[in-house]
């Protein structure tokens, strides 16, 4: 059974019936998806979500699909590790990491965004599924496409990492590369989104995809035992994640789920591509586009579509913006990797770089539980940690040599 | 004053009957869009907002370069350039 009852624009309010649409006739403002809550608070509780298998469809309710799911069955609820060893590097007491760098299928958070949409494209009678991506979206695409033997086309930025490019052509989708930046692809993918009629994850199947995004923060108001976190540090590109995550701990609020929601919401950005933590600093209400240069590809958005409302969720919760600069990120990722043994990509660098500039800056207090987000996998982005690390010793496979350097190792 | 084509986005093109890109005139992205509202009433409002800006949501590109990297509203037109009107597209994380 379905509770939704159709999508509403967030800027001016004008409701539209359940339809591949993404933006209002009018304004132009991003629409939404409308729930009947009421409904929802009748049969969904800690109970039931409790006794369900492991994986993202425990919040089923909470998912803008009609049906029952059909790909994507095994996505999400993803570890929620308390890192205290990276905890008492940083000065926290309370750290927790929210580890979609092992998020099934693809290895990062998209998983559960793509496997909304794909979804809900099926419902909608779709065959082929299309996107465009900084790679992450292009893996998960490309591999729910070949599970629900459906077509995908996926386009790219020309100076993707290796390792996006050929875990997405491995599932084998129709793979174009555009010479430019994302914000390029996007520009000219909306282009093509109003010629050929494809399911466009992130364009007209935009509602249903972003909604995939709140498990993450359901599953972290479970996982902490029925509660909202002191702080959450979130990477930020398009700024959905953001918004989302706030949205699921307020949703679960208001159906009785958890108790009250004080979470101070923290954007992170390469400082490199940093639209939205510039505006944080400037006071600004909405940001200006740049053109990004930084490693972090997968955050590299300059125009970052939802950037007024990721801005807006960090001022309403009294949380605060920062970036991290190529090395900082890079170091980011050899912390978290040394302390906890998870390797994240530049992303996760990202945060955890964030993360240590907010505690200096004492906006993360010592006792709060304070959540960092890490949404993607290390071997992904091996290029950035390339140089930066020790080269194996190579040696005879003899006894002698290796006493000979063991205490210098 | 030069003449350009306008790319025009799917929820406008009932104002322009149906035309997916048509000739705009104006030596300036606020000019043209002024002479577009009178050969197709009713674009300028879906445009600007009530105060006279351009709404939020909404991406204008010059020769596939976004205004807010030129002069924005003042950037100067010349014959032949391609403007699209594009909404604003969700993606990366």
């Amino acid at each position: 059974m379905s509770f939704v009852q159709g999508l509403r624009c967030r800027e001016c309010g004008r409701e539209y019936p359940t339809e591949p649409v993404h933006v209002c006739e009018f304004c132009f403002g991003p629409l939404e998806v409308r729930y009947d809550y009421d409904a929802i608070k009748r049969v969904l509780t800690r109970e039931l979500i409790e006794s369900r298998p492991a994986n993202m469809w425990r919040y089923r309710e909470l998912i803008p699909i009609d049906g029952e799911p059909t790909v994507g069955l095994d996505n999400g609820f993803t570890p929620l590790v308390k890192a205290n060893n990276l905890g008492r590097v940083l000065g926290l007491n309370n750290l927790y990491l929210k580890n979609d760098s092992v998020c099934h299928p693809t290895l990062s958070f998209k998983d559960r965004v793509v496997a909304a949409a794909v979804n809900k494209a099926r419902e909608f009678g779709y065959d082929t599924i299309a996107c465009a991506s900084t790679g992450n979206l292009a893996n998960s695409v490309a591999a729910h496409a070949a599970s629900a033997g459906m077509k995908s086309y996926v386009f790219i930025p020309h100076d993707l990492e290796t390792s996006k490019v050929l875990g997405t052509s491995i599932y084998d989708p129709k793979v174009i590369s555009i010479r430019g930046s994302y914000d390029d692809v996007n520009r000219f993918c909306s282009e093509v989104a109003a010629v050929f009629k494809w399911a466009f994850v992130n364009i007209n199947i935009r509602p249903f995809y972003g909604d995939g995004s709140k498990t993450y923060g359901y599953e972290i108001a479970e996982q902490l035992g029925w509660r909202a976190p002191d702080n959450v540090v979130v990477p930020v590109a398009g700024s959905s994640l953001i918004t989302k995550i706030y949205k699921a701990f307020n949703e679960f609020h208001d159906l009785g789920l958890i108790g009250e929601v004080n979470t101070k919401i923290f954007a992170a950005q390469a400082t490199g591509c940093n639209p939205v933590t510039a505006a944080i600093k400037a006071g600004e209400t909405d940001f200006r586009p740049v053109k990004p240069n930084t490693i972090a590809k997968s955050i590299a958005i300059g125009n970052p579509a939802d950037g007024f409302y990721g801005i807006k969720v960090v001022n309403e919760t009294g949380g605060w913006g920062e970036d991290a600069t190529n090395e900082e990120i890079v170091e980011g990722m050899r912390l978290l990797a040394r302390t906890e043994g998870i390797f994240t990509e530049t992303a996760g660098g990202v945060t955890v770089a964030v993360a240590k500039k907010l505690v200096e800056q004492g906006r993360l207090k010592p006792d709060e539980l304070t959540v960092i987000a890490i949404t993607g996998q290390g071997l992904k982005t091996i290029e950035a940690v390339e140089g930066s690390l020790k080269s194996p010793v190579v040696i005879e496979p003899k006894l002698s040599e290796f006493e000979a350097i063991h205490k210098k190792l | 004053m030069a003449t350009v084509k306008v790319r025009i986005p799917t929820p406008l093109q009932k104002l322009t009957g149906g035309l997916g890109e048509v000739d705009g005139d104006g030596n300036t992205v606020k000019d043209m869009f002024e002479s577009l509202e009178t050969k197709y009433p009713g674009i300028k409002e879906r445009i600007y907002d009530e105060e006279g800006t351009m709404r939020r949501f909404i991406n204008v590109y010059v020769n596939e370069e976004d205004i807010r990297f030129l002069n924005g509203e003042g950037t100067e037109l010349k014959d032949g350039d391609d403007i699209s009107v594009i909404p604003a597209i969700a993606g990366g994380i």
